[in-house]
């Protein structure tokens, strides 16, 4: 590349050769961990850990490629421990038309909602299930997109990228409603009086092999799935829902039972300038997907089942107790109203004032136990059978009420104030850690409390002031935080973290966790260093949560896009 | 060894991002709002500049940002004709909240779905807020990662540098 490059600098002025284009990041977190016995502080054998990526992108024309090298060295505290090594972790060329594509090697993609297919990448959960192997996207008419799949997924990295075992097959196919017909007719579709109302409906199948490995059940070697979609939209209005079936996948996931599965995900918006509403419903039962029938966690997910609830930005609110979808099913319901007093009213003052509630709540499923033994020969083997597909059963997971009251005084003055009350049934969630790092039992009720300030001065200046506090008579009581943040545009960052875990029932865990970073930003590239104690918490990006455990020492990292 | 291989990689990759200068934006298919299907290659202004942010709605930063470039829109656009292309990188869990939201605060931008990252992957993005600015013939001449208060001043003074050409 460095000699072909050369090559564009002695000619680039006489010729115009494409020698196609380079694109790409880095991102480097060293961290140094140090003992600590007031917080329980992790320290790994290394005293010290390395995680890098690179990516590099090159195109030309109609032909892409590119690898991601990756450092595990080892990898961070709470990341997955089947990451180590230094390698290539990802690795694809392909090639883009407008009526067919082509990648062979790594890629990620997604059907429909991911009911059933979705593979992706989350570097900061160390989630990754790409796919290696072959993917075929046609577009053979106008409306109409066709996608196939094959190869086996991304388990774990071993100085490299080491595939699972299990192989995974599928088709996706989708139809633009409104595209085909504006081809049919020859008309553009501002014209035409279906103009407002515009519907697309999908389909999709999906298909995984793993050999029977059992020596006591005969496993089925080949587990299918199906799913249909819809979406319309008219005017302000749209509506979306995706339905999905897999026969029988019996795993560890489900105790082994031989009963087939549902998914349904059904999404209903109003918007128009200053009001919204949105309803939400999902039901999953007995849909993990994996191309493993042993594996955990997030291991070798062929399909994602997104968590209905808000994901939060305020640190209490977002790592101590938040959701991810139960894989073994769940029925939940989310609404959110979202309203903004006009500007120059009388109420909204000269730039409004928006207002945002939202409820979400989570319950498992309303099942009836099939009373056999399951080691009998005769037995259906099948473990239960659900009474109300979309109905909640009796056991609540979780709760979250919260509303946001955001109002901007003047051109360098807002304030923000947020309120959360959450219910969070630890049985089931497992997220809740005791003083020596024990899961605890029962419901945790908590409520936060949240006041956010932002003041800017001279232009580039900037102080934010986070007031943070949590009550709760479960799990490690009153939790009180206070974050400083000053930037000074364009480079210049500042901040610094406390919390204070005051309630806590063993008074020498009562301990101020504090956090300093310092950093700076140039165009594209950012350094920083940050310094101090971290609690324990969930990290959760998607939805998708893991538990990191508490650190003390030193974090420099450095990311950079070119 | 492998320190080594990652210390050439590094700096293969650094000087053949100085050399190669020309970045243009890639073709990938997204959504619009009404879940139309869109091709990024097909994102122009008419040989106007174009900023295209990527955002979140669970990204305070990135909120942020496009608020506060929402309340001088108008006068970028009289003063240089620019156009800004959000492009949200909510997932499946989400995405059905970016209609909502941008209604909720009436942003006048273009929003686009990018709900599994392709074309997030595409542009080298890694974490949200991160802006880029194309000019008239389509290269990418700036980018920026983060936000603070007044970097929209920054983007502003290239925007004006980028449509004087």
């Amino acid at each position: 590349m460095l000699s072909l490059a050369g090559f564009s600098q002695q000619n680039g002025d006489k010729r115009q050769i494409d020698l196609g284009e380079i694109k790409g990041n880095i991102s480097v977190a060293y961290q140094q961990y140090q003992e600590d016995s007031t917080i329980n502080a992790a320290v790994p054998d290394e005293k010290s850990t390395l995680t890098a990526f690179t990516n590099l992108l090159y195109t030309r024309g109609n032909i892409s490629a590119g690898i991601r090298y990756e450092s595990y060295l080892p990898a961070q505290l709470g990341y997955p421990d089947r990451f180590d090594g230094t390698g290539l972790g990802y690795r694809f060329a392909s090639y883009n038309t407008d009526p067919i594509s082509v990648t062979v090697g790594n890629f990620y993609e997604q059907f429909g909602s991911g009911l059933v297919f979705r593979t992706y990448e989350e570097r900061l959960l160390g989630i990754d299930n790409a796919m290696d192997g072959m993917r075929v996207k046609t577009h053979p008419l106008p409306g109409i997109y066709l996608k196939g799949i094959y190869g086996k997924q991304r388990f774990q990295f071993t100085d490299g990228l080491v595939n699972g075992s299990g192989l995974v097959r599928g088709f996706d196919g989708e139809l633009v409603v409104n595209e085909l017909l504006d081809s049919l007719s020859g008309k553009s579709i501002d014209s035409l009086p279906y103009r407002k109302l515009n519907l697309i409906v999908g389909g999709s199948f999906v298909s995984k092999y793993q050999s029977d490995n059992s020596t006591t059940l005969i496993l089925p070697e080949n587990v299918g799935t199906y799913a249909g979609r819809m979406r319309l939209n008219y005017g302000k209005v749209s509506f979306s829902g995706e339905y999905a079936y897999k026969i029988n996948d019996p795993s560890g996931d489900n105790g082994f039972v031989y009963k087939d599965g549902h998914a349904a995900l059904l999404n209903f918006t109003f918007a128009t300038k200053g009001f919204s509403v949105l309803l939400d419903a999902k039901t999953t039962d007995n849909f993990s997907f994996r191309s493993d029938r042993t594996a955990e966690l997030q291991d070798l997910m062929i399909n994602f089942s997104p968590a209905l609830t808000k994901q939060h930005s305020y640190n209490l609110a977002a790592t101590l107790y938040p959701y991810g979808s139960r894989p073994w099913g769940e029925v939940a319901y989310q609404a959110e109203i979202s309203y903004k007093i006009p500007k120059k009213s009388k109420l909204g003052g000269k730039y409004g004032i928006l207002l945002t509630a939202n409820f979400a709540t989570v319950f498992g499923l309303d099942t009836t136990n099939i009373n056999e033994d399951i080691d009998d020969i005769t037995s259906t083997r099948e473990g239960y059978v659900n009474n109300n597909f979309f109905l909640p059963g009796k056991e609540k997971y979780f709760q979250d009420f919260n509303f946001e009251i955001k109002k901007k005084f003047s051109k360098t003055f807002r304030a923000t104030y947020t309120y959360f009350n959450f219910f969070y049934n630890n049985d089931v969630n497992q997220g809740a850690f005791d003083n020596d790092n024990k899961g605890v039992h029962g419901n945790i009720l908590a409520q936060i409390h949240v006041i956010d300030l932002s003041q800017r001065f001279k232009k580039k200046h900037n102080i934010r002031l986070e007031l943070q506090h949590l009550s709760t008579e479960q799990h490690l009581g009153n939790w009180a935080t206070a974050l400083l943040e000053y930037t000074y545009s364009p480079h210049w960052f500042v901040g610094l973290l406390d919390q204070y875990n005051y309630g806590n029932s063993v008074s020498e865990k009562r301990v101020h966790y504090v956090y300093g970073t310092v950093g700076f930003v140039k165009d594209a590239h950012r350094f920083s260093v940050g310094y101090g104690k971290q609690r324990a918490g969930l990290f959760c990006v998607g939805g998708v949560c893991r538990q990191v455990p508490a650190s003390n020492g030193l974090t420099l990292t450095f990311t950079t896009s070119f | 060894m492998k320190n080594k291989l990652v210390l050439a990689l590094v700096t293969l990759c650094l000087s053949a991002g100085a050399f190669a200068q020309k970045k243009t934006i890639p073709s990938v298919k997204l959504e619009t709002l009404d879940g139309k299907a869109f091709n990024t290659s097909a994102i122009n202004n008419n040989g106007n500049p174009t900023i295209i942010s990527f955002w979140a709605t669970w990204c305070k930063p990135c909120k942020e940002e496009l608020n506060n470039i929402a309340d001088e829109y108008e006068d970028w656009i009289d003063e240089t004709g620019v156009k800004l292309v959000a492009v949200s990188i909510d997932d499946q869990r989400s995405a059905t909240r970016v209609k909502p939201y941008v209604n909720s605060v009436g942003w006048e931008y273009d929003i686009l779905l990018d709900k599994n990252s392709d074309f997030k992957r595409a542009m080298g993005v890694q974490n949200v807020p991160h802006t880029f600015l194309i000019d008239g013939s389509g290269n990418i001449v700036y980018q920026h990662n983060s936000y603070s208060p007044g970097d929209e001043d920054k983007l502003y003074e290239k925007v004006k540098s980028a449509a004087k050409k």
